[in-house]
């Protein structure tokens, strides 16, 4: 039976080949205009670590102006202080923290012939690879000795070995950066979490810095910061020593706690030192100190930009508009082949029976419409990767995954069966007597 | 007129005709927020940044051999862009406008802390910087030579004189008529500046910035890493300059030049979002008008076949084809309108909605009937071939009985 009303339904769309091309491109284009952005929105707001996303918090505390808050309502600082960030860092009491600031340095490659060229680098401190789990290909991260003998170590990730040394192992061989000699520790593996969730000042979606090397070289060999810097008071004369004695926020703290019982136990230990630091005269502002956990601290930031948001709706509605069309010429299709259902009606064709035949003629439609779907949401995701050629960090977004092809199959059943219930309805709904008589 | 006929028949099929409605008013709620958000983006990427865009190419000096003499570096290099063929000006900064990264801080017109400063952005210039940038001086004096310094990392203190802009000057000095040229501001709570120049504009380096207008120019020059160079070239003279400015610049190995790019490709980076949120709605907008359109062809098509029978009969009893044409064109002038007027609420609810949801500029009131008066004429023309054939059946049609 089911294959018999296949053929009617193939007959039916084939008697009117332009119509059912347009109820199939309608829900085509709803179907790749929803998913397009879905798609977007979908990586936009992914969690960038989802084993350990609930015990890693971002620590803030609140060492701003006593008269403003630094931002509305309330709320403390994103970075820390030099004072307060090595000092927390320093007093080791969460299972692992991570300072750490964005800089840059000049690369210069062995080879005679290759020019220089200026790569991001991340100051930071040896948990930073096990804390957020970043893979290595070769070699390990450095150690707390490192940190603490000032040693010149690098960490640099797979994109730059290659560059350098063709791919090969290059742990314990020398990198010249910025006129200074460093030992590479270790080569990272494949790794750029979605959002770059552990600094979000520089671009939420940006790839991580390919050089990594320690916090402690980087603050004494004054390299640049190329986060943001912001300061509620004047700066004292006498350089670097100086701007790090400063009030001004320019470091992201980390810290990795497995329980309740530790955040507690961590907020507890942030309030004594707040109330230490209030005794020497900072911290003039009330006790406001945050731990935030990856989604939350996400969230904070709003790193689902509002545009997607807007779009987002927006092609919510398109969809709506091209389901509304397809019901309204599907059903006007079903009303002209009236006298045929009641005929068959008369003939003894039950209710149910109908019904299944022209669920299954609109099915096919949804189908087609739906697979087609997939296809121009791909075309939807490339013209949008090709709006925004000039920023690498877009080719990240615009992955399907196979999350969001089985959404986008699902979308289309499900916008399918939506247009085609009412006019399958009215269809076998149709009375026999009043369609039977000659108008 | 058959309105009353025709509105009673609409009634008759009420299902087909309030789906139609029901797609032009979603049309038009999606139709006019589209336009509204093209317009504001339209006018922020409109917004001049105040130089000579067209003729100024800029670029990253990074000094990285161990013991360079950053300054006469600088000064050699800019001795050097001068005096080429083509170039009008050159200056060194921190940074430009649109460039999307600078240094920003706060003024007031009292000293002390606790003042609440106005934002603006800072560019360290020296007595070219008007020139190079194209922007112009409409009231006081540029800087002279000898007003310029270099900073001095162990002293943390402001030069004593700056050029702002008019807007920033407004934005201090609310109610002064007269000039403003003279008077003093402070900066980092103490450090007095006195206002020497105004700029007619010159934009801050973010383009989403409240205070996009505010800028400072101050007579001082960094020797950091952060270093731009800006270079005004003649008209015409840019695209053949740039070569031989890298080239010129590439001699010194001591460090090295990036992100050489045109103003032009500066503006273009800095409004990516704002102009591929422009094309993407303007598809949508397109997409979304043909896919109603195209559905109001389908369903007068059936519509008129259906009907095939009851037009002959028409016909015959006398009715000509203009009138036959006329009955189809205004079924659908009032089923649009329902759906527009419908669409209108709906539109300016979304639009209510959005406005909180997202901060954007609520709609100016002139797009609703502009929405309006384009579906009216998209289902006028939709339905003008259908109703042409519908004229067209023959009087004949109602002598078959099927």
């Amino acid at each position: 039976m089911f294959r018999y009303y296949l053929r009617l339904g193939l007959l039916s769309i084939r008697a009117n080949p332009a119509l059912s091309a347009l109820m199939v491109a309608a829900i085509a284009i709803g179907i790749g205009a929803c998913m397009t952005i879905v798609t977007i929105h979908y990586i936009m707001s992914g969690n960038p670590i989802p084993e350990k996303s609930d015990q890693l918090f971002h620590v803030r505390v609140d060492s701003w102006d006593p008269n403003e808050a630094y931002d509305e309502p309330n709320e403390p600082p994103e970075q820390l202080t030099y004072l307060d960030a090595t000092a927390l860092y320093a007093a080791g009491r969460a299972a692992r923290q991570v300072i750490s600031f964005l800089s840059s340095r000049v690369i210069e490659p062995e080879d005679e012939g290759a020019k220089p060229f200026q790569r991001e680098t991340r100051a930071t401190t040896h948990e930073f690879f096990t804390m957020f789990n970043v893979p290595f290909k070769y070699g390990a991260p450095w150690d707390r000795t490192a940190d603490e003998t000032l040693e010149r170590v690098v960490v640099i990730n797979d994109k730059l070995n290659q560059t350098l040394f063709g791919g090969a192992d290059s742990s314990g061989r020398m990198l010249m950066l910025t006129g200074e000699p460093y030992r590479i520790v270790g080569v990272l593996d494949e790794w750029s979490p979605v959002p770059l969730f552990y600094d979000l000042n520089n671009g939420e979606y940006g790839d991580p810095a390919p050089v990594f090397l320690p916090f402690s070289v980087a603050v004494a060999g004054e390299h640049g910061r190329w986060g943001n810097t912001n300061c509620w008071k004047p700066i004292g004369d006498g350089g670097m020593p100086a701007f790090l004695a400063s009030e001004c926020v320019w470091i992201q703290m980390w810290a990795e706690l497995h329980s309740d019982a530790e955040r507690q136990s961590y907020l507890q230990f942030l309030d004594a030192y707040v109330s230490e630091q209030k005794t020497l005269g900072r911290f003039p502002r009330a006790m406001n100190n945050r731990l935030d956990d990856v989604q939350a601290w996400l969230t904070y930031n709003e790193v689902v930009d509002d545009d997607v948001g807007v779009l987002l709706g927006l092609a919510l509605l398109f969809l709506v508009v091209c389901l509304l069309n397809t019901i309204g010429l599907l059903l006007a299709k079903v009303m002209r082949r009236a006298k045929d259902i009641s005929l068959r009606r008369a003939l003894g064709a039950s209710k149910a029976t109908l019904f299944g035949q022209y669920i299954v003629e609109a099915g096919m439609i949804g189908l087609a419409g739906g697979l087609l779907g997939i296809l121009m949401t791909w075309l939807g995701l490339r013209g949008i990767e090709n709006l925004f050629s000039a920023y690498d960090f877009v080719a990240k977004l615009v992955r399907m995954d196979w999350v969001m092809v089985l959404t986008a199959v699902l979308l289309a059943i499900l916008s399918a069966l939506a247009a085609a219930l009412y006019p399958t309805w009215r269809a076998s709904n149709v009375t026999p007597a009043t369609q039977l008589r000659i108008q | 007129m058959e309105l009353g006929p025709i509105w009673r028949a609409i009634l008759r099929n009420k299902g087909s005709y309030l789906l139609i409605a029901l797609q032009i008013a979603v049309t038009m709620a999606i139709m006019v927020n589209a336009i509204a958000i093209m317009q504001e983006r339209t006018t922020k990427m409109a917004r001049p940044s105040g130089t000579d865009e067209d003729n100024i190419i800029t670029l990253s000096s990074i000094p990285f051999a161990p013991d360079v003499d950053v300054r006469s570096m600088i000064d050699e290099d800019l001795a050097m862009l001068r005096s080429m063929a083509g170039v009008r000006d050159a200056f060194a900064s921190n940074s430009f406008p649109l460039r999307g990264g600078g240094w920003s801080m706060g003024l007031a017109t009292e000293p002390g802390a606790g003042h609440d400063g106005i934002g603006t952005a800072i560019y360290f210039s020296d007595e070219h910087a008007i020139e190079t940038f194209g922007t112009s001086l409409i009231d006081g004096r540029n800087f002279a030579h000898d007003e310029i310094s270099w900073n001095d990392e162990a002293v943390n203190k402001w030069p004593a004189t700056g050029i702002i802009t008019s807007a920033l000057a407004r934005e201090l000095f609310p109610d002064e008529q007269g000039t403003v040229v003279g008077k003093t501001v402070f900066i980092n709570e103490n450090d007095p500046v006195k206002i020497v120049g105004i700029l007619d504009r010159l934009q801050a380096p973010w383009d989403g910035w409240d205070h996009i207008e505010n800028a400072m120019l101050v007579p001082q020059r960094l020797d950091n890493e952060y270093m731009r160079y800006l270079i005004r070239t003649e008209p015409g003279a840019r695209d053949a300059l740039i070569p031989l400015i890298e080239e010129a610049l590439a001699k010194n190995k001591d460090r090295i030049i990036e992100d050489v790019r045109t103003m032009n490709e500066v503006r273009e980076r800095s409004y990516t979002g704002d102009a591929a949120m422009i094309k993407m709605l303007s598809f949508i907008v397109i997409l979304l008008t043909a896919i109603t359109g195209l559905g109001i062809v389908g369903l007068a098509s059936f519509s008129v076949s259906r009907r095939t029978r009851q037009i002959g009969v028409r016909r015959a009893l006398g009715a000509t084809r203009p009138a036959i044409l006329r009955y189809f064109m205004i079924e659908n002038f009032i089923v649009s309108s329902v759906g527009i007027l419908a669409g209108g609420i709906f539109a300016v609810a979304l639009n209510i909605f959005m406005v909180q949801a997202f901060s954007l500029t609520p709609l100016a009131w002139y797009v609703v009937p502009i929405a309006m008066i384009i579906l009216w004429l998209v289902g006028q023309v939709a339905v003008a071939g259908p109703a042409r054939r519908a004229s067209a059946i023959s009087p004949a049609i109602a002598t078959r009985s099927i």
